[in-house]
């Protein structure tokens, strides 16, 4: 079965789908009526402060409130004693019983394990109030040593419990026998900087009870609010039907926005104990010392490979920086990071061994392409440090070890989150081909040798990626038509930004022959819809849309055999076109709009028919296998050898996304995606002192890439290979922009530098730098 | 320090007597006191820009400003950046139109920043253009929209200066 038979709209013959449309979001938040969950205000709120650990590791001593209770306007100052009836937060999907003794409490509870914990909250009736008690908080804490490295020797993390909390190894083949019979072994010893998502907006909860009707409210949802609503429910063993999450507008996600963290938990808590709303907005310190880190790891990774540089076995032993406790997602980034470490490669045989420890620094979890970036980084490092040994170039190792597009489906021996690894479709060798042309590559080539050859420390890197997209196991929709003809589709999909409620509409209006500015889109609201797989992991335009399109596609099945009682002719034989039923022979002739039929349709009508009135269905789409996008980064650099920075000056991304929704805002995704790893790159990274305290807290300290730094990205979006595992050939694109970022820009620095394999730990921040060029001066 | 002041404030032409305490900076007056919520707060260090509205016609960091310092000055919000009927500024419009926006936060500063920019140099060239909007951040669109959007803004608003 090839993608394209079973992709819905024929190529070239869509209206809407496939096409670059304005976004339906935009109006509200140009002209600043979007709204966050900080500009959302309830009659008789009160304002949460959190007290945070300012030692990175210790035992509380004693936490003296008085000051802080007695300033006017405190309603309660709470520690863990006032909410020790309430568990440590759970893991959102089953994880292995060995972490739960390393799950995060609301707050501290005897020791404090990073700075930045909650110790301790302030609930007062302004922010300012709340802010200058918290002050008044003393926390008396006897300091013990910290633990700052996840190579360094595991150490106690409590009696009896090792900081390393868990072993995962994923191993297939005869790595043994590759090792042995290898023509020579490639080894290399790499690490990825400690940084995350951070998005602009930081983050926010208002927890509101609902005595009345006995409901409990979770306002500035994000991400899962579906699933989070079942944690919710679990925690306080309250009926999930008593719990609504409601997601606002969100200002990013990345992954790192949308899990619950304590403060989703002790809003909530105090909205119920104190019988009042509970605001609670993070500040940009809090945020950058407490929401989730991600990425930091270190390997020690070995190839064998034959002569012609045919990888025979792919060998590697992980350092995952967990931070201080184990917060929702468990041991997934690890996970995920050796389930992807092979990539686009025929690797005969595997192993890998990930060592998932706790240190004294912020809690870490899942960033966009968790694990990928990772992986993909210490994979094409590799790669280029093969290539160098038997004197190929970084394009000809790739070639020679691309799986091929007739080996599709490739089952990769391999499973990410207990799901095998099937690569659905890919044409790689094509799209690696099309690439290098589409860029330039040899020219471009040949005028860095030039400029190299001048003087300049100027040079071209390029990475492979395969990311992971789709994964179900199911989504449903609501689609239904009101009399007015306007379609409203409930979905339990989410928008951090990505321009969700666009592609949702377009699938629609598309499906339905509709205006897709005519459907309004419904998400993060769980009194809206039952069930809901939100926005992670690039999958909310291939699992809600494969909903969407199966619910709208009910809906026009509905329309055209209503249409075609009222208009005499057979349903097959009719369009809908601009929101009218039409014969497709006479366009122009007689016809019936999607409103008339609704109202003929409605409840008590003549046309309800049995079963369901009006033009509505609910419809799910299920799938079992994944889709992965891939694609190819290429970088071009400039190195100062005065003061080691790195000038970006070209950026090209290929990537087969199996069908564009929205070409513009596919574009976007991936431009996005590369800024932020070009960050990680080259100039964010939570630092630690020798105490672990965080010199990272401020947006002077923690740098990301402005409009200076970022280069104009070019991109070539490739739909060559439609996934087969949707019916809209989709994969998801949410992420492919980052991952290979830090594997591109690191080839391109050993270019520059005329050093291959000079890079082997992100970010390449100028310090880095200098001290590669000064090594290569010795 | 909590003892408050009387301050009256003009923000998009609409004057707001308030009753204020010192320490509260503009950006928070602006949000919870005239409920002009689209001045987002991503940092309050002033890094970001996410707060930049337009004061005396300069671009300011209303997280690094107190309320009270503001007094007697003419404040220009996002609110205040559409027409008397609703129409768009063309800084608006570019912005929907080249897709500059992906989850909005940074937008509403970033088109205050812009907007100050081109009133006060119309023919900016694209390298002090980079320099200036370099002051703002944004986390989703890596940028390329939003110095396209702008520069067809100015196109906009310079032909329209030039018509009678």
């Amino acid at each position: 079965m090839t993608g394209a038979s079973v992709t819905a709209f024929e190529k070239g013959k869509t209206r809407v789908f496939g096409r670059s449309v304005s976004r339906i979001e935009d109006l509200p938040l140009v002209t600043g009526r979007g709204r966050y969950v900080a500009d959302l205000d309830f009659p008789r709120q009160i304002h949460m402060r959190v007290v945070r650990s300012e030692e990175a590791h210790g035992r509380i001593v004693a936490i003296r409130l008085d000051a802080a209770r007695a300033v006017p306007g405190v309603v309660a100052v709470w520690t863990h004693a006032d909410i020790a009836g309430l568990p440590p937060i759970d893991f959102r999907d089953p994880a292995a019983e060995a972490l739960k003794p390393y799950r995060q409490p609301l707050l501290a509870k005897g020791v404090v394990r990073y700075v930045g914990e909650p110790v301790a909250v302030v609930l007062a009736e302004s922010p300012y109030v709340a802010e200058d008690a918290a002050e008044l908080v003393a926390v008396e804490v006897e300091a013990l040593p910290p633990l700052l490295d996840a190579a360094a020797p595991p150490a106690a993390f409590a009696p009896g419990l090792s900081t390393e909390a868990l072993e995962l190894s994923q191993e297939y083949g005869d790595v043994a026998a590759a090792f042995r019979e290898a023509h020579c072994i490639v080894e290399a010893e790499l690490s990825i900087g400690r940084h995350s998502g951070v998005p602009m907006e930081c983050r926010g909860a208002i927890g509101r009870y609902d005595a009345a009707y006995d409901v409990l409210e979770l306002w500035g949802a994000a991400k899962v609010p579906h699933r989070n609503r079942e944690a919710l429910a679990r925690f306080f063993g309250r009926p999930s039907s008593s719990v609504q999450l409601h997601e606002c507008h969100v200002g990013g996600g990345f992954g790192i926005r949308g899990e619950l963290y304590p403060e989703d938990f002790l809003v909530c808590a105090a909205s119920m104990r104190l019988g009042c709303p509970v605001k609670w907005i993070e500040d940009r310190r809090e945020h950058l010392i407490a929401a989730n880190h991600s990425r930091q790891q270190h390997h020690r990774v070995r190839a064998a490979v034959d002569a012609e540089g045919r990888i025979l076995a792919l060998e590697d032993a992980i350092f995952l920086d967990q931070g201080a406790y184990v917060r929702t997602h468990g041991a997934r980034v690890l996970d995920l990071t050796l389930a992807m470490l092979p990539g686009p490669y025929r690797v005969p045989a595997f192993r890998a061994v990930g060592h998932f420890r706790l240190t004294n620094k912020t809690p870490a979890a899942t960033y966009r392409a968790p694990g990928r970036y990772e992986g993909t980084f210490v994979r094409e490092r590799l790669l280029d440090a093969i290539a160098a040994r038997l004197g190929l170039d970084g394009v000809a190792i790739r070639r020679r070890n691309l799986i091929a597009s007739n080996e599709m489906p490739y089952a990769r021996q391999l499973t990410a989150n207990g799901h095998p690894i099937i690569l659905d479709s890919g044409d790689y060798a094509g799209l690696l081909r099309a690439a290098l042309e589409a860029f330039g590559w040899e020219e471009t080539e040949a005028r860095l040798r030039e400029r190299r050859a001048a003087g300049e420390f100027v040079g071209a890197g390029l990475s492979f990626f395969l990311e992971k997209s789709g994964q179900g196991p199911s989504d449903s929709a609501l689609v239904s038509v009101d009399s007015g003809g306007f379609v409203e589709v409930v979905t339990g999909g989410a928008s951090l930004g990505q321009g969700f409620e666009t592609a949702m509409a377009q699938i629609c209006a598309e499906t339905l022959g509709v205006d897709y500015r005519r459907v309004r889109v419904v998400h993060g609201q769980t009194d809206r819809i039952r069930f809901g797989i939100g926005a992670h992991a690039s999958r909310a335009t291939v699992m809600t849309g494969g909903a969407v399109h199966a619910a709208a596609s009910e809906v026009r099945r509905k329309a055209l055999a209503q249409a075609s009682v009222l208009l005499q002719a057979p349903a097959d034989e009719l369009d809908i076109v601009e929101g009218r039923v039409v014969r497709r022979d006479a366009p122009m002739g007689a016809s019936i709009s999607l409103g008339e039929l609704s109202r003929a349709s409605g409840p008590g009508r003549d046309g309800a028919g049995n079963g369901m009135p009006g033009l509505y269905s609910e419809s799910w789409f299920h799938t079992e296998g994944m889709a992965f996008p891939y694609g190819v980064h290429i970088a071009v650099v400039r190195v100062d050898r005065a003061t080691g920075q790195v000038a970006v000056e070209r950026y090209f991304v290929a990537t087969d996304v199996g069908r564009a929704v929205n070409p513009m805002m596919v574009e976007g995704q991936i431009t996005g995606g590369v800024v932020q790893g070009l960050g990680g790159a080259l100039y964010e990274e939570f630092r630690y002192d020798a105490a672990g305290q965080p010199l990272s807290a401020t947006f002077a300290a923690y740098l990301m890439p402005t409009m200076r730094e970022a280069p104009k990205v070019e991109v070539l979006i490739a739909e060559d290979a439609p996934s087969p595992n949707n019916p809209l050939g989709i994969k998801g694109v949410g992420e492919g922009g980052c991952t290979g970022a830090g594997a591109a820009i690191a080839s391109a620095i050993d270019a520059a530098i005329g050093r291959p394999g000079a890079v082997t730990a992100l970010p390449a921040t100028p310090e880095r730098v200098l001290s590669l060029l000064e090594a290569a001066r010795r | 320090m909590s003892q408050k002041l009387e301050v009256k404030l003009t923000v998009n032409g609409r004057d707001y007597v308030l009753s204020l305490e010192p320490r509260w900076t503009l950006a928070d007056v602006l949000r919870e006191h005239c409920g002009l919520t689209g001045t987002h707060l991503g940092c309050e260090h002033g890094v970001c820009g996410a707060c930049t509205v337009m004061i005396d016609g300069q671009a300011v960091r209303s997280c690094l400003m107190f309320a009270v310092q503001a007094q007697g000055k003419a404040i220009v919000t996002v609110e205040g950046l559409a027409g008397p009927g609703g129409e768009l500024h063309p800084l608006q419009q570019a912005f929907i139109d080249h897709h500059a926006l992906q989850c909005g936060f940074c937008t509403p500063g970033f088109l205050m920043l812009a907007h100050a920019t081109l009133l006060e140099s119309p023919d900016i060239d694209d390298e002090a253009l980079i320099d200036i909007l370099a002051s703002n951040l944004c986390r989703c669109t890596g940028y390329k929209n939003i110095l396209a959007a702008v520069k067809t803004a100015a196109a906009v608003m310079k032909a329209r200066r030039r018509q009678p």
